[in-house]
């Protein structure tokens, strides 16, 4: 049995205030395998790791039991601790007496005893502990960035530029993502093109970065500095090499498709790009929309095609390959005004989007950047602006604030002003949040210098009044209820998850919060990191993020690859599973259940019979201790160290004490 | 199919028209009202302002005495009548819920509340009902009024879509009417203004009707008491409000539904309206 020695923290008086930590010392000494016992007001300060080492020392201790917060906080600094004092540092154990009993109980007597017993636990558990190690992996220096927004393209050319190759997956033809579509950028009224394209353009050209668009992940294996990926290259129908994107085969299609790009308000071709600055400038047949795949009898494209590009019979590829670490920058999607039956529901064309009016007010839009109304093309007087559609609503929408809509409606209102100058416009907003360099000044601009009137209040209901539209709504500040009579209401719908967030969460062994976004490890300390290491987040895919945030969190991204990939190698986990061959049935239901593909069948001699057998056996670099295939071992054969079955029992053993 | 049948106390006297149609139409469609022995006061206007206990014991009452009866579900045509009764089923299907004087709280809790829109169209069924138009209302552009409390609030109701609701329209339309396109239609009445405050109530009977009127509606179907007294009653001082004529029918849709099934104007109360409605059965 090991000699355990049993430090007791105060951790001042977040622990001593409930527990008497003196009675704890006297009872653990008593527990067997203890030789020495003591507690500190601060174990974790430097005297204390001091008196740790020194008893280590004096008593001969070969296994050590710290009974103080949750190992989270503190597990490595006390392991570096013992380690420095010459013991291996998985002959350690922590009771967590702190989060788990002093701050959650004020009955000091229970208290005490609960604390004593989670002590006794880890006591138990410290006697049948093994010494660990680690081996080292080498990582592979290779990102995956996984959408193509402005937030996969930052944190791409980042990486490409410290060196480092680059793959970036994009479903859509062409990358660039939401921002592709805005028209201007809010405070500064930037062109969103004009500072988009030349980063689209870099991030085509630069050597270090492959781009494949028309794409999706499919599969994702492995762990920090090797996962295993593999790559759905969609049939484009257009051979990238040959075309020379004159857009003829575009012209001359004869299918209208409802654009995407244009937020449902123009038309695309079956062949296409989806705006005139696609990178890459190669367009994709679609196929449900093609007469060519639907019913044979078309095949005008390749007809005019001056490149003979165009390939029918283009198949789907599949690409298999090792990235060391992966940018998850998916985006968001929109919410549904659909829902909002009260504001027409989608039934009045005269009520569009915030994603709408950006395509509306853009020169490459449907309508050349005339602001017009849809019904009969005649520019508004009156233009009303609702905010929090879907945001802030726990009924019809979700309870966050979608956070870029403020400044959004700001800049749609401008743009009206500055487009339209005799036009009325008016906001309807709950409260304006506008922190952010520059954009407080901005909303005020639009709010004094251009006189857009601001009306604190919701709007009920809107409904056809003659050709306009009747909108009943509330200013609260003023204590009535106002009509306005508008030519165009836009609708500010809340940023919400991608509709296919789950199957993506699933696939990447990642979590989401409540609404579907994907969880950072810390919401504070570890933003741009997932808890499952070597994936990281950047951009909407987290939270509704403006472009500033997103490009800030994309090279905040890219800093934190670079860090990995500054190493040539990481330590494996030490608490692994291990399979103990002969209680194998090779029945390889932990193979199944490995979520890292850490398990493979191996070929045995059996020691008994000389007869060959299959066994499991476990690649000690890949597996990462999750503990899935000891659970799920009927015959009891695998093993996790650190948590073993040994362990655990002595644990339960040492709580059930008389 | 038998059903219980709560008429509240409006179908019993200024609303006698809407349980005169409503018993009709209701045969008509195959549907046995049953009315609740003994029943009271469902509370609405005052019970619920004051206590909740009250609320629920009071409309609770008439759902035990359903349950009692051996009736699953129950009928209450009038739109308040239906709102408390519907409150009392779901307060008491909560753990512990009581009833005073011996009543069985679960027994009532699992007695189904229907409004007449609810039970025409998911009891008897938009093909019974056109089965049963011997007369279609072919030519007739009925204005569908819903008011406040037949889908709203919407996790009491429970009933169609609360801000864009349609089943006024489709059963209107299985018998031929032509509903107007119009957008008053769940803006509030102002009854319970109607006397406190009656400039007010005025302002939007006039609103609802003048767009009625615009939208080019020559009645107003409702399925609530309080609608259709307020509509009727306030209608002339409206119309002087507007400076416009308005003379529209304010009738039930059971009136409605049937004049479709050929039946009597009489046996239907149609004659009972201020603003005279049995041009209605002379043109249908």
């Amino acid at each position: 049995m090991r000699r355990v020695g049993v430090f007791v923290c105060w951790c001042g008086s977040n622990i001593a205030k409930t527990v008497d930590v003196a009675k704890v010392v006297a009872e653990a000494a008593k527990l067997p395998g203890v030789v020495y016992a003591t507690d500190y007001k601060y174990m974790c300060s430097e005297p204390g790791q001091k008196m740790i080492q020194a008893a280590i020392q004096e008593h001969h201790l070969d296994a050590v039991v710290v009974s103080s917060c949750s190992p989270t906080l503190h597990e490595s600094t006390f392991q570096r601790c013992i380690a420095d004092a010459g013991l291996n540092p998985y002959v350690f154990q922590m009771a967590n007496i702190r989060e788990q009993c002093s701050w959650v109980h004020s009955d000091r007597d229970l208290a005490t005893a609960k604390a004593l017993d989670q002590t006794a636990i880890a006591v138990g558990t410290a006697t049948k502990g093994r010494p660990l190690a680690r081996s080292e992996v080498p990582i592979t220096k290779r990102a995956l960035v996984i959408g193509a927004g402005i937030a996969g393209i930052q944190a791409a050319l980042d990486l490409a530029e410290a060196g480092y190759p680059v793959t970036v997956v994009e479903r859509q033809p062409s990358i660039g993502g939401r921002m592709a579509q805005f028209d201007k950028t809010f405070p500064t009224m930037d062109c969103a093109a004009c500072i988009l394209t030349p980063k689209m353009v870099d991030a085509a050209k630069h050597p270090n970065i492959t781009l494949l668009t028309w794409s999706e992940v499919e599969k994702v294996a492995g762990y920090v500095g090797n996962f295993e990926v593999a790559i759905r290259k969609r049939a484009r129908s257009v051979n990238a090499e040959k075309c020379i994107g004159c857009g003829v085969c575009e012209e001359k299609c004869p299918s209208k498709v409802t654009s995407e790009f244009d937020a449902g308000l123009g038309t695309r071709k079956a062949i296409f790009r989806p705006f005139p600055q696609a990178v890459p400038n190669v367009p994709v047949i679609d196929r449900d929309h093609c007469r060519h795949f639907q019913t044979g009898k078309c095949g005008v494209c390749a007809k005019v095609c001056p490149a003979e590009a165009v390939d029918y019979d283009q198949g789907d590829e599949l690409l298999s390959e090792r990235f060391g670490a992966i940018v998850v920058a998916t985006g968001c999607d929109l919410y549904d005004p659909a829902r909002m039956t009260e504001y027409g529901g989608g039934r009045f064309a005269d009520i569009i989007t915030g994603a709408q009016f950006e395509r509306l007010v853009n020169v490459g839009g449907p309508t050349e950047g005339h602001i017009v109304r849809l019904s009969d093309h005649q520019a508004p007087k009156t233009v009303v602006f609702i905010q929090c559609v879907g945001s802030r609503d726990d009924t019809k929408g979700y309870p966050y604030c979608s956070k870029v809509c403020c400044m959004y409606t700001a800049k749609h209102a401008t743009l009206v002003k500055e487009k339209l100058p005799g036009c009325e416009v008016y906001v309807f907003y709950m409260d304006i949040r506008a922190a952010g360099k520059g954009y407080e000044e901005f909303v005020r601009r639009a709010q004094e210098d251009l006189g857009v009137k601001y009306l604190r209040g919701r709007v009920s209901r809107i409904y056809p009044a003659g050709d306009q539209l009747r909108v009943k709504g509330a200013d609260s500040l003023a204590g009535v209820a106002v009509e306005i009579d508008a030519d165009l209401v836009v609708l500010a719908t809340a940023l919400r998850a991608r509709d296919d967030v789950a199957a993506v969460a699933r696939m990447l062994n990642i979590q989401t919060d409540q609404y579907g976004f994907f969880t950072e490890a810390h919401p504070k300390l570890r933003p741009v990191e997932n808890i499952f290491a070597g994936i990281y987040l950047a951009g909407a895919c987290q939270y509704p993020r403006d472009i500033p945030d997103t490009v800030a969190a994309a090279s905040a991204v890219a800093g934190k690859v670079c860090g990995l990939f500054a190493r040539d190698s990481i330590l494996s986990e030490a608490k692994i599973s291990e399979v103990n061959a002969a209680r194998c049935s090779g029945c390889l239901t932990c193979k199944e259940i490995c979520p890292y593909d850490a398990i493979e069948a191996e070929i045995i001699t059996d020691r008994i019979t000389r007869e060959e057998r299959t066994v499991a056996k476990v690649n000690e670099a890949v597996c990462q201790g999750c503990g899935a295939c000891v659970a799920a071992c009927r015959a009891a054969a695998l093993n996790l160290r650190g948590f073993t079955d040994e362990q655990i029992l002595a644990g339960m053993e040492a709580l059930c004490r008389e | 199919m038998k059903i219980g049948y709560y008429p509240g106390c409006s179908l019993h006297a200024t609303a006698k028209e809407f349980d005169l149609s409503t018993r009709a139409v209701c045969a008509a469609v195959g549907l046995e009202l049953v009315e609740i022995e003994d029943w009271n006061c469902c509370g609405a206007s005052a019970a619920h302002a004051i206590s909740d206990d009250l609320a629920v014991g009071l409309a609770g009452r008439n759902l035990a005495l359903a349950a009692q009866q051996g009736l699953d579900a129950v009928l209450a045509p009038c739109a308040a009548c239906f709102g408390r009764l519907k409150y009392a089923a779901q307060h008491l299907a909560a753990d512990g819920a009581e009833l005073p004087a011996g009543l069985d709280a679960r027994a009532a809790a699992g007695v189904r509340v229907h409004n007449i829109l609810d039970a025409l169209l998911h009891l008897a069924g938009l093909e019974r009902i056109r089965e049963a138009a011997s007369k279609p209302l072919a030519g007739l552009r009925p204005a569908a009024y819903y008011g406040c409390l037949l889908v709203r609030p919407p996790q009491v109701a429970e009933f169609d879509d609360p801000e864009n609701p349609t089943s006024m329209e489709q059963i209107l339309g299985a018998v031929g009417a032509e509903p107007v396109e119009w957008y008053h239609r769940l803006e509030c009445c102002g009854a319970s203004l109607a006397v406190t405050n009656t400039p007010s109530a005025v302002r939007l009977v006039a609103e609802i009707l003048g767009a009625a009127k615009a939208a080019g509606a020559d009645c107003v179907a409702v399925a609530c008491p309080m609608c259709q007294t307020n509509l009727d009653t306030r209608q002339a001082a409206a119309a002087a409000r507007l400076g416009e004529t308005l003379d529209l029918p304010i009738v039930y849709i059971t009136e409605l539904l049937g004049l479709a099934f050929g039946i009597t104007p009489n046996r239907l109360g149609l004659g009972r309206h201020i603003v005279d409605a049995m041009r209605l059965a002379r043109s249908s």
